[in-house]
């Protein structure tokens, strides 16, 4: 049984074709690239499958469950999680709270009203852990509004990575970021979903990044799957060289410096 | 029958005087997303000014000379003076607060609401104020067997060009284009040139004009009492969130379906009035929490 | 960085700031403890008034400080308890404090459980129009059904008929009035300081900082697996219940709850506290309704325009000192170096 399979899922707004029957299938342990130019539908795509959109019409199937309906506590619950493009942080939290809150919750320890949040050394240890595989450790007690951006990404995606998903969507891990950074945030955050074998969907604009990590790559154009396939398939994909870059050719996606 | 008939002219009355304290209401948050909690209390301060300036003429016996007409125009007096009111307000109160959270601008404007109930206290006194001279010597027109003040009807009809004149305004003006470009997207309207200050400024000033008309009409027919600003703050209130806050139409549907509602159950459910209407918002606010005519 | 109570500060993030905090906590109690025998007894009971508005603003603050909804109408929950009391005394002859206190937290819990029910639906601006309309409701309901809430005149509860401590003391007798007014104190001390120490824990609590998160983000917070309706609701109730608490334990000292207790200017003043105090610290509210009931005291003896003070010093408070007296102070105690930041 695979993992995600959404069904000709449909989500328009008015005459915008956000995501237009997509049928996508992603099998457990891969780590999946979703690219295309801007306005193709990744992010709706993962707004509809994480329930920041409610689907018009199709089917999402998690772990063989119908959870096209479900609310997005529920989604959480059965084990998708997303980070977010736009920073979604808990901006007046230290970075340790921010983390520490999402295993909180997870665990269904926010119930808990009679007992101090720092006492809970479980708790604790992992936070740290988690800041740690994140390079977050030395921000431990900084306030989330005062990290820098790339800091800001990274906590975001350990918001998201300490619920322990089993599906984690990361929208665009590292726009925003210096090119410089990229490369590291993007390291950082491949080897800790890699190494717990947890199943991540990236939605991603730099080929080099998305050709370098990926498993498997899915190319949306207008809101419908374009290709999908290995990096070396798409690599050699006339048709997404022309969408993507404009130009097709051996070196279309050579960089070219 | 004819009672019917009085009923509906009293909620049109009372309608016309809703309209023009939520739509003031409406507009301010539809251009610069804020909720003047002190509105209410800005309608009372128009409802207080015109009944002195009006007692005061009618005092000084210059009725006679002024004659009735001349004690309609003594009317808006109160409205321009809540807009000056307004005009102060702004730049000095609200500007400073507008990159800081919504809690600050609620905090704000109540205690401004403290500060013009009581100024009102101080400066009127504790006894209810009226102009009713005006609707005195209007005169009433006959509905089947009973009489009608003729004030009412003018009321309506204020409501009814003010209502259209602000939609021409709004929809038809090169102003109102400005005011509805800064409304959508304030830093694109500055980068166009906009001087978004001085929009700001000229809308609340607008709003705030509204609010002190609303008193203005209001007062020849009922006296100006203290607490009515809390009363007409919340029921404006209902009304934007029954037609939606930020919506021109919203604000005329949501003053009917108030003022009808209010009519009707001061009738039949006297004591419980009050809980009806707020039964409605909240009614309003579980189905469709931005309002019939509103944006989300 | 000014103290947002919010998070593990260094000077939370320590066995050793949390053995400060508790020594500081435990001479503050000792010097109220004492108060009472150095001062005579009407400074006595306006430290009462005031630690009982301390308790009130506290609970409002759960809502407005950590969980960013800011209600306009906790009148409500305090003039609930204030009849409430008033009814069990006069309608059940009811002499057991503690079975005022009970009955008025249940009869507090009820009507916060509705009123959040209906609030939490909504934020910001609505909420907050919801919370002064339901609290507009209750206040014009207790002036209407007069002949049960004895309308303007309200309804008189002696302290000479309560008895505290089940029965063990009571207010019978010559000097009963100086006995009560040192007893009362020393009781409404003991439900202040245990109100503090709950709230304490609940702030510092998973669910306080899932509050927190919720007040931060809530979109995040449903995506981190929050109920956010639920939780604002439960909070909501917490809020009002420790509200209600305060006027629970108002009543007997006032005498008489009157329907003034449910008016929007009274929670104008709950407000006003808090703010004062500094919203986003722990101990802002406690400072605040102190320091506020002492203006007000002073103030209301010099001039009828109360309303007009308080408004006009909220404005101020709001434009040039937004972190209130706590919040500033202990921004000042940051740059002085005192506390790392």
């Amino acid at each position: 049984m695979s993992l995600l399979e959404t069904v000709d899922l449909k989500k328009y707004f008015g005459d915008t074709r956000a995501v237009d029957h997509v049928n996508l299938t992603i099998e457990e342990g891969e780590f999946i690239s979703l690219v295309g130019p801007n306005g193709a539908g990744k992010t709706s795509f993962c707004n509809v499958v994480s329930a920041y959109y409610s689907a018009d019409s199709g089917k999402i199937i998690f772990r063989g469950q119908d959870v096209t309906r479900a609310s997005v506590t529920e989604r959480v619950r059965a084990g998708i999680a997303r980070s977010f493009q736009l920073v979604n942080l808990f901006d007046d939290l230290s970075a340790f709270d921010n983390v520490a809150l999402a295993i909180f919750s997870r665990d269904g320890k926010t119930r808990n009203l009679a007992a101090l949040a720092r006492r809970d050394s479980a708790v604790t240890r992992e936070t740290d852990i988690v800041l740690d595989q994140f390079g977050l450790a030395g921000k431990r007690n900084d306030i989330a509004r005062g990290l820098a951006q790339g800091e800001r990404k990274l906590l975001d995606v350990a918001l998201a990575y300490a619920l322990r998903p089993k599906l984690l969507f990361l929208d665009e891990p590292t726009s925003g970021v210096s090119t410089r950074d990229k490369g590291q945030i993007m390291d950082t955050i491949a080897s800790v979903v890699r190494s717990e074998g947890i199943t991540a969907v990236v939605v991603e604009h730099d080929m080099d990044v998305v050709f370098k990590y990926s498993d498997r790559i899915v190319v949306m154009h207008q809101g419908a799957i374009l290709a999908r396939g290995t990096p070396d398939e798409i690599r050699n994909n006339e048709q997404v060289a022309m969408i993507l870059i404009g130009s097709a050719g051996p070196d279309a996606f050579a960089r070219k410096d | 029958m004819t009672i019917f008939i009085i009923q509906v002219l009293n909620s049109l009355f009372y309608a016309a005087a809703l309209f023009l304290i939520a739509a003031g209401l409406s507009l301010i948050y539809g251009v610069m997303r804020i909720v003047n909690l002190a509105h209410g209390t800005l309608y009372a301060l128009g409802a207080y000014v015109s009944a002195w300036v009006v007692g005061g003429a009618v005092g000084h016996a210059m009725n006679g000379t002024l004659g009735l007409a001349g004690l309609l125009l003594l009317l808006p007096i109160g409205a321009i003076a809540i807009a000056a009111v307004g005009a102060a307000i702004e730049p000095t109160l609200l500007r400073p607060l507008y990159r800081r959270p919504e809690e600050y601008h609620l905090l704000i404007t109540f205690g401004l609401l403290m500060i013009i109930e009581d100024a009102i206290k101080i400066l009127f006194g504790g006894t209810p104020l009226s102009a009713g001279t005006i609707m005195d010597h209007m005169g009433s027109i006959p509905i089947g067997r009973l009489l009608y003040p003729m004030y009412n009807l003018i009321v309506v009809a204020i409501g009814l060009v003010a209502a259209l004149g602000l939609w021409w305004f709004i929809y038809r003006t090169k102003f109102g284009v400005i005011l509805r470009a800064t409304s959508q997207d304030r830093r694109m309207a500055a980068a166009l040139g906009i001087n978004v200050g001085r929009v700001y400024v000229q809308a609340f000033a607008i709003g705030c004009f509204m609010a002190g008309l609303g008193g203005a009409v209001v007062v020849p027919a009922q006296a100006a009492v203290l607490g009515m600003g809390i009363d007409a703050l919340v029921l404006a209130f209902v009304v934007v969130v029954i037609g939606g806050l930020g919506s021109l139409e919203g604000a005329l549907v949501g003053a009917l379906i108030v003022s009808l509602v209010r009519t009707a159950g001061i009738q039949f459910f006297a004591e419980i009035e009050l809980a009806v209407l707020y039964l409605i918002a909240t009614a309003v606010l579980l189905v469709r929490p931005t309002g019939l005519f509103g944006r989300a | 960085m000014a103290t947002v109570t919010t998070t593990a500060t260094p000077a939370e993030a320590g066995a050793g700031s949390f053995l400060r905090l508790l020594a500081v906590a435990i001479a503050i109690l000792v010097v109220l403890a004492l108060l009472p025998g150095l001062v005579d007894s009407y400074q006595t009971v306006l430290i009462t008034y005031g630690l009982i508005m301390a308790i009130a603003a506290l609970g409002f603050n759960l809502l407005l400080g950590y969980t960013g909804l800011l209600s306009f109408g906790h009148s409500a929950y305090f003039g609930t308890g204030a009849y409430t009391v008033a009814f069990i005394v006069r309608d059940l002859g009811a002499q057991s404090m503690e079975l005022c206190i009970v009955g008025g937290l249940v009869g507090t819990l009820l009507v916060s459980a509705l009123f959040g029910f209906i609030c939490v639906r909504h934020t910001r601006i609505f909420f907050g129009i919801l919370t002064l309309a339901l609290s507009q409701v209750l206040w014009s309901l207790a002036f209407k059904f007069f002949w049960v809430t004895g309308g303007t005149d309200g309804i008189r509860v002696a302290y000479a008929k309560l008895t505290l401590l089940g029965g063990l003391v009571d207010f019978t007798g010559p000097g009963s009035f100086q006995r009560f007014v040192f007893a009362y104190y020393y009781y409404v001390l003991g439900l202040f300081a245990l109100a503090t120490v709950i709230m304490w824990i609940i702030v510092h609590s998973p669910f306080g900082k899932a509050l927190q998160a919720i007040r931060d983000n809530e979109t995040r917070a449903a995506f981190v697996g929050i109920s956010v309706r639920r939780y604002r609701w439960i909070a909501f109730i917490i809020s009002g219940v420790f509200t209600g608490l305060a006027g629970i334990l108002w009543v007997p000292l006032n005498g008489l709850t009157t329907p003034d207790v449910l008016y929007w200017p009274f929670s104008g003043e709950i407000v006003f506290m808090s703010v004062l105090g500094g919203f986003r610290t722990f101990a802002g509210p406690i400072v605040g309704a102190i320091a506020f009931n002492y203006l007000k005291t002073y103030a209301v003896a010099s001039t009828e325009y109360w309303q007009l003070l308080v408004g006009l010093v909220l404005v101020i408070l709001v434009l040039a000192l937004p972190s209130g007296i706590v919040g500033t102070a202990s921004r000042l105690a940051a740059r002085f170096g005192k506390v790392p930041s």
